[in-house]
């Protein structure tokens, strides 16, 4: 298991996340494929921590699981509200802001 | 005393801005007060300077006072410098002297305005510019003040401005005189360009002391007379003369104590002494002097034959101040400028007399202008009637009043320079204001009694701060001539003339033929003569037989018709000039150019960008995943980029 296997499982998470956060509508699935595409980030961060011996991409990735969560609360707060105010979790509903 | 002089013009300028700021919360008293005690100091004070001139010699007579360099921009220099010399310090006391007393007078004329202290603000702010531009020692000066008179005569014109003939007879009264200031400021730029200077005393003598470069121009058209011809444009504006004068009658729309300072006494001679300040450049300008002389003595001829036949009796003396204007111009076109500023003085004195008298007349009639509904007032307005009969014969030129030693000086002096026409075209002029004088003598004050019975119970003699201006005008008019006695009387050279000769000592003088007293005589003889026709004339048609004047109208129906609609000289201004300038202005400027071009442009760039902004505007959906897609897009694109376009 060489640094490139862990690349490319990262690369694909994120196409994953990625695609899913263009794809989805329902609010509940793209926070989840967001939370895909951050893990998919601290897997390449750990595997060059790895690879590098040096400790920096580890402390990143704690940075990146305390933002994550704040982002859960701040995201899944939103949903509440968005679901409070139009009975609905499909984003594209949400399009009021526009010209 | 000399040192003062800056004081003059300042004191009306201080008593303008406090009524002009303070005025609306003082009481009227207190506006009297400071606008009159304003024009009083300045009389004062101009008096004093008369005399610390007069206590120096003759040669030394020309003091100029720098006090700030106004503009200077490279080669250009203009200072605020005064240029006193007996021309300026005549017209300092005339100024100060005929203003101060109209101030009095507009104490009990004005009494019952709404807007007491506006008028006073303005009528000192009129003060002020007249005095910067008789006292200014150079073009430019000359020029604010001559735009400050036309300023201050545009808003007392239009002082009763809710009434729509007051504020149309302004702005005719502005426009046209902006039309002559085309040529006025034409005429200053071309001295620029000529001497690269604007001060008289080194324009005038940059001319004197290189005769080869600055001949008498006999030949042909040169600098100079150009230079004359653009600065008379101007004097023809603002002294209302042919072809400008229209607006003059029509300035009677405003309070009569402005008719008489502004309209009569001292703005409209502006461009009289406009030339005699400019002597040295006019009399080396033949052409232009011949043209000054013709337009003078036909403006004076055409003004009193429209005179005779107008109703309105502010209408009558306004055509005769155009008249009057006519032969000063004379008198400075034949060479003889101390007559031209002789008779300026004294028709300031009996023309404001005239106006005052006339206010004063219209002001116990309760606003009646019309001739037509007067007469017999000599009875219930004793000092009118009587201050008024001596200015009318001053004007008529009768022995020995101001205006027959001024007439007669210009009268003799067009004979004299060899201009035998002009001297016949002055002496029927005389003749006609002798008639049309005292037909407004005889219809207002002689005759029966044309006024209602409702208007003869308000009839009183007017109070005393408007009858004892008139009284001090009347005493002037008899008076005043006797400064300038001509040498005929035996008596040496004109004393008038004699004073003001440093003034005019640039200039180049006329060659005069020699006549024997005896003829001067003769000749005086024969204008006083003229002018008593003229006035038993008027006896005969409107006192010995009321009912003569209608026959004579009827009969020569035609003529009088022409004469009483002022030739149509309005009507055609306004159907050659003013409406095709109408119609143009509408038809191409608004509907062509500002409707089409301009605001076309404006809104067709308006129109492009809402056009742009309607295709662009449909990035902005409003859906998060779209936007989503977008930022994946970009990072792709930027990744692509570092990857392999970037090397």
């Amino acid at each position: 298991m060489d640094l490139n296997h862990y690349l490319i499982l990262s690369a694909l998470l994120f196409a994953v996340g990625a695609v899913g956060v263009i794809v989805r509508r329902n609010v509940i699935s793209i926070l989840l494929c967001i939370e895909v595409m951050l893990n998919a980030v601290n897997l390449s961060f750990v595997a060059f921590s790895r690879y590098l011996d040096q400790v920096h991409g580890q402390i990143f990735v704690f940075f990146v699981m305390v933002v994550a969560a704040a982002e859960a609360a701040v995201g899944l707060a939103l949903a509440i509200v968005l679901y409070r105010n139009r009975r609905t979790l499909n984003v594209d509903d949400a399009d009021i802001m526009k010209w | 005393m000399i040192e003062f002089l800056w004081l003059i013009p300042l004191l009306p300028l201080a008593g303008s801005a406090i009524n002009g700021l303070a005025g609306r919360r003082l009481s009227k008293s207190a506006i009297s007060l400071v606008a009159c005690g304003s024009a009083g100091l300045a009389f004062l004070a101009a008096a004093g300077v008369f005399y610390g001139l007069l206590a120096l010699p003759p040669e030394a007579r020309h003091i100029e006072q720098a006090y700030f360099s106004w503009i200077a921009s490279g080669d250009f220099v203009a200072g605020a410098q005064f240029l006193l010399d007996p021309l300026s310090a005549v017209m300092l006391l005339v100024v100060t002297g005929v203003g101060f007393v109209i101030h009095i007078y507009s104490i009990g004329y004005m009494h019952a305005e709404e807007g007491y202290y506006r008028f006073f603000s303005y009528l000192n702010l009129f003060l002020f510019s007249m005095l910067v531009l008789v006292l200014a020692g150079n073009f430019l000066l000359l020029f604010v003040g001559w735009e400050g008179v036309g300023l201050c005569s545009y808003l007392l014109i239009g002082y009763y401005f809710d009434r729509t003939s007051a504020c149309d007879a302004g702005k005719k009264a502005f426009i046209v005189n902006r039309i002559g200031d085309v040529g006025f400021v034409l005429g200053i730029l071309l001295v620029f360009a000529t001497f690269g200077e604007l001060e008289f005393g080194r324009v005038f003598g940059a001319i004197a002391a290189a005769p080869s470069r600055y001949p008498a121009e006999t030949a042909g058209i040169g600098i100079l007379t150009a230079v004359a011809l653009l600065l008379f444009v101007g004097a023809t504006g603002k002294s209302a003369q042919i072809p400008l004068y229209v607006w003059l009658p029509d300035a009677m729309e405003g309070p009569t104590p402005v008719s008489a300072l502004i309209h009569a006494a001292t703005m409209v001679t502006a461009g009289v002494y406009m030339v005699a300040r400019c002597a040295p450049i006019f009399s080396r300008a033949p052409i232009a002097m011949e043209v000054v002389t013709v337009v003078g003595a036909l403006t004076a001829l055409f003004a009193a034959t429209i005179g005779l036949a107008q109703r309105d009796i502010k209408r009558v003396l306004a055509y005769s101040t155009v008249s009057q204007l006519g032969y000063m111009f004379v008198g400075a076109g034949v060479g003889a400028f101390a007559s031209g500023i002789f008779h300026l003085m004294t028709h300031a004195f009996f023309k404001a007399l005239l106006f005052l008298g006339a206010g004063s007349v219209i002001h116990a009639l309760g606003g009646e202008q019309d001739l037509m509904r007067m007469g017999g007032l000599r009875r219930h307005l004793p000092v009118t009637h009587g201050t008024m009969l001596a200015a009318a014969l001053a004007i008529c030129g009768i022995f020995p009043l101001a205006g027959f030693f001024s007439k007669d000086e210009i009268l003799w002096s067009a004979w004299a320079h060899g201009h035998p026409w002009i001297w016949a075209l002055g002496l029927t002029t005389a003749g006609l204001t002798a008639f049309y004088m005292f037909r407004l003598v005889f219809l207002a004050f002689y005759g029966e009694e044309r006024f209602s019975e409702d208007t003869r119970h308000h009839l009183h003699e007017s109070p005393r701060s408007m009858t004892l201006p008139l009284v001090v005008l009347a005493v002037l008019s008899v008076v005043g001539g006797f400064v300038g006695l001509p040498a005929w009387m035996g008596l040496g050279p004109s004393r008038f003339e004699h004073f003001l000769e440093p003034a005019f000592e640039l200039a180049v003088p006329v060659q005069a033929a020699e006549y024997s007293h005896g003829m001067e005589f003769a000749f005086a003889a024969l204008s006083v003569a003229v002018a008593a026709a003229g006035i038993f004339l008027a006896h005969r048609v409107y006192v010995a037989r009321p009912g003569l004047a209608d026959e004579i109208a009827a009969r020569g129906r035609g003529l009088y018709t022409l004469l009483f609609h002022k030739y149509y000289v309005d009507e055609a201004y306004d159907r050659v000039f003013v409406r095709p300038l109408i119609r143009s202005s509408e038809d191409v400027l608004w509907r062509a150019l500002d409707v089409r071009l301009i605001d076309g442009a404006v809104n067709g760039v308006g129109r492009m960008v809402q056009a742009q902004a309607q295709l662009l505007k449909n990035i902005q959906n409003g859906l998060a995943r779209s936007y989503a897609a977008w930022i994946l897009a970009g990072g792709a694109a930027v990744l692509l980029y570092l990857a392999f376009l970037r090397g």
